[in-house]
């Protein structure tokens, strides 16, 4: 009976810490970007000024789609995969891992209206779990194409 | 990965209107591999719909085209779909679990610029039978103004 109860515990705490991995991923997952919080974002004037005045400074992230990546991009910004899928993540997490964690960050995603985004609350989750501390997410109200492109910044595209 | 930077733009401007243009013309494979040219449906009023399988405001639209792809469709009406996805499987497994009744094709960055910029969706055109493009919805559209446009477009010979 004492075996059956411990084999019951083996079996238990496995599924029991794999479901809340599940969940804990799933959480990170759908993060909304209006839970960002107002105090670290950056619009998308103040932003460009900032590239202006030192465009190596901080390092810019595109967390959406490849598609728009290709597109049209913040230029100097790099694809880091989308941020509401885990193979994103992956590929955010792989990009910053050897970074200092004080290096100023920026991540922009832009595919939709800012209370729709999928891909930037996820990102902006992972980049403070891992502990670094000047992460910005550029506020992006409608989409990249109607407040970064049609308002004038400058923008680069893919070959 | 990318290639490299072709330009670097700046200056604030309108996006190139398409609008009383004739539309760009594609043949790109659709989910099942068969090509889809645009071409081919001339002489239908086309509702040509970027979308995404991570955009929610383009979830909430499909049905609605689902919808009057079924209502319209004896009358001469199309609707097709470009995914922006970053691959087909995401979009294909969508495009079952919908049991999508028109055809969804894989789009290109070549062509949301050949398009005037397709920077965030849903952006959805009008096509009338000449191929002229009458009408262009981004963002999070009014549906009953563009029913109403395709049902003008439907009914006017001119067009």
């Amino acid at each position: 009976m004492k075996w059956n109860r411990i084999g019951k515990r083996r079996l238990f705490a496995p599924a029991l810490l794999s479901a809340l991995s599940i969940v804990a991923l799933h959480a990170q997952q759908t993060m909304s970007a209006t839970e960002i919080p107002q105090n670290q974002l950056v619009q998308p004037e103040q932003l460009s000024r900032e590239l202006q005045t030192d465009p190596h400074a901080t390092l810019i992230l595109q967390v959406g789609s490849r598609m728009l990546f290709d597109e049209a991009h913040i230029p100097g910004a790099e694809y880091a995969g989308p941020g509401s899928r885990p193979a994103g993540l992956e590929t955010l997490k792989n990009r910053v891992a050897a970074l200092p964690r004080d290096q100023a960050i920026v991540i922009y995603c832009g595919c939709c209206p800012w209370n729709r985004c999928p891909n930037l609350g996820p990102a902006w989750r992972l980049l403070h779990q891992m502990g670094f501390t000047q992460v910005r997410a550029l506020y992006i109200a409608q989409n990249f194409g109607a407040d970064w492109v049609n308002k004038g910044y400058r923008v680069e595209k893919s070959q | 990965m990318m290639l490299g930077m072709l330009t670097a733009t700046s200056g604030a401007q309108e996006p190139v209107s398409l609008v009383h243009r004739p539309a760009p013309q594609f043949s790109l494979p659709d989910l099942h591999h068969a090509r889809i040219s645009l071409e081919q449906y001339r002489g239908k009023v086309v509702l040509l719909n970027f979308w995404a399988t991570w955009c929610a405001p383009c979830k909430l639209e499909m049905p609605r085209f689902m919808a009057w792809q079924k209502q319209y469709g004896p009358q001469g009406f199309q609707v097709l779909g470009v995914s922006i996805d970053d691959s087909e499987p995401p979009a294909a497994a969508y495009a079952d679990q919908l049991h999508l009744n028109y055809p969804v094709v894989m789009g290109d960055p070549h062509l949301g610029e050949r398009y005037g910029g397709v920077l965030g969706v849903p952006v959805t055109f009008l096509i009338d039978r000449k191929g002229i493009v009458q009408a262009r919805f981004d963002g999070e559209s009014d549906l009953g103004a563009m029913e109403i446009k395709l049902r003008t477009l439907l009914a006017d010979p001119a067009h």
